[in-house]
């Protein structure tokens, strides 16, 4: 029980501190970082949830954070294509 | 942001983070509800394969993951779109070359035994596909312009192959009545192994071809001029 709360509870802070980094910086790849941050502390709480003591993990979660890591991905790709292109039209802003 | 400001936001998120931490011990200190994964492990032998993950997200959800996989080639479709990739920075040393010719290989053979083994073990298609893209991203920095993948039109292929595997066996299960990826329990694992096949080629090329960050060059050993 302490494990999971220690493992959930770290994807929840983890969670925060990219709320937070994303609010409080401004470029583009400082909240695109706070906005996988903030996947991964989801990812991290989702993975606690599946534990159920002795029994074998929920494999629900376990699929749903599979899909999530790969969409977060290619999510996360696009966004840092779109911010180079935006650089290469307007080099300034 | 001004400084003010700055200490606010900290301050909600410092109070936001705490009632999260109450609310998760709570949840934690109460007799889970009850959950899928009684459903998922009594249904398991009639998934056609042994590990429960694989058989969440290839047989019991298998809608989530062909919307993911469109998700994918969704993405690699708006980078493409975005114009030419940008030509790599600079020719890489010798050693990273060579390792390159090391590395490459053992991750091709290390994605294919995941994605057989995933029927029955932690593994699969997206973690073979992973591994793919893991060899592409490394030839693509010891300076092949492609990221070691074919002309941009088969790549179009193989980006698109995984969706369309995909839908098309649900098409099949469709039209022989058993309803939209449902797989008739004989031939569940061949269906399953097909799709997956499918999934970890359009994943690898997925996930190289969004490293390489645009529509891939023609002339793959030459130096692109913009």
């Amino acid at each position: 029980m302490t494990a999971q709360f220690l493992f959930g509870g770290a994807g929840l802070v983890l969670f925060a501190l990219g709320i937070w980094s994303f609010l409080v910086h401004e470029p583009l790849l400082r909240k695109l970082i706070a906005l996988n941050i903030m996947g991964s502390g989801v990812f991290h709480l989702l993975i606690a949830t599946a534990e159920r003591g002795d029994l074998p993990p929920d494999p629900v979660p376990h699929a749903l954070v599979l899909t999530g890591i790969v969409v977060a991905v290619s999510a996360t790709a696009l966004a840092l294509a779109l911010g180079r292109r935006l650089e290469e039209e307007d080099p300034d802003g | 942001m001004s400084r003010r400001a700055s200490l606010a936001v900290s301050l909600l998120l410092g109070l936001l983070t705490l009632l999260l931490l109450w609310v998760f011990a709570q949840a934690l200190a109460q007799q889970p509800g009850p959950r899928l994964a009684e459903l998922a492990a009594t249904e398991l032998p009639r998934s056609a394969v042994s590990n429960p993950v694989t058989a969440v997200l290839l047989n019991y959800r298998a809608y989530d993951t062909l919307l993911e996989l469109a998700v994918l080639l969704a993405a690699l479709l708006g980078i493409w779109s975005l114009g030419a990739a940008s030509p790599g920075y600079q020719p890489a040393g010798p050693a990273l070359e060579v390792m390159a010719d090391w590395v490459v290989p053992l991750l091709i053979l290390t994605g294919g035994y995941l994605l057989w083994v995933g029927a029955h073990a932690p593994g699969g298609a997206f973690q073979a596909g992973a591994l793919l893209g893991a060899a592409g991203v490394i030839l693509r920095l010891a300076g092949h312009q492609r990221a070691g993948l074919p002309s941009e039109s088969s790549q179009r292929l193989l980006a698109v192959s995984g969706t369309a595997v995909f839908a098309a066996v649900g098409l099949a299960t469709l039209a022989f009545g058993a309803g939209f990826l449902t797989y008739p329990p004989d031939w569940a694992k061949w269906l399953i192994l097909l799709i997956e096949t499918a999934a970890t080629l359009a994943i690898g090329t997925t996930l190289a071809a969004a490293y390489v960050g645009g529509q891939p060059p023609e002339n793959p050993e030459g130096v692109r001029s913009r």
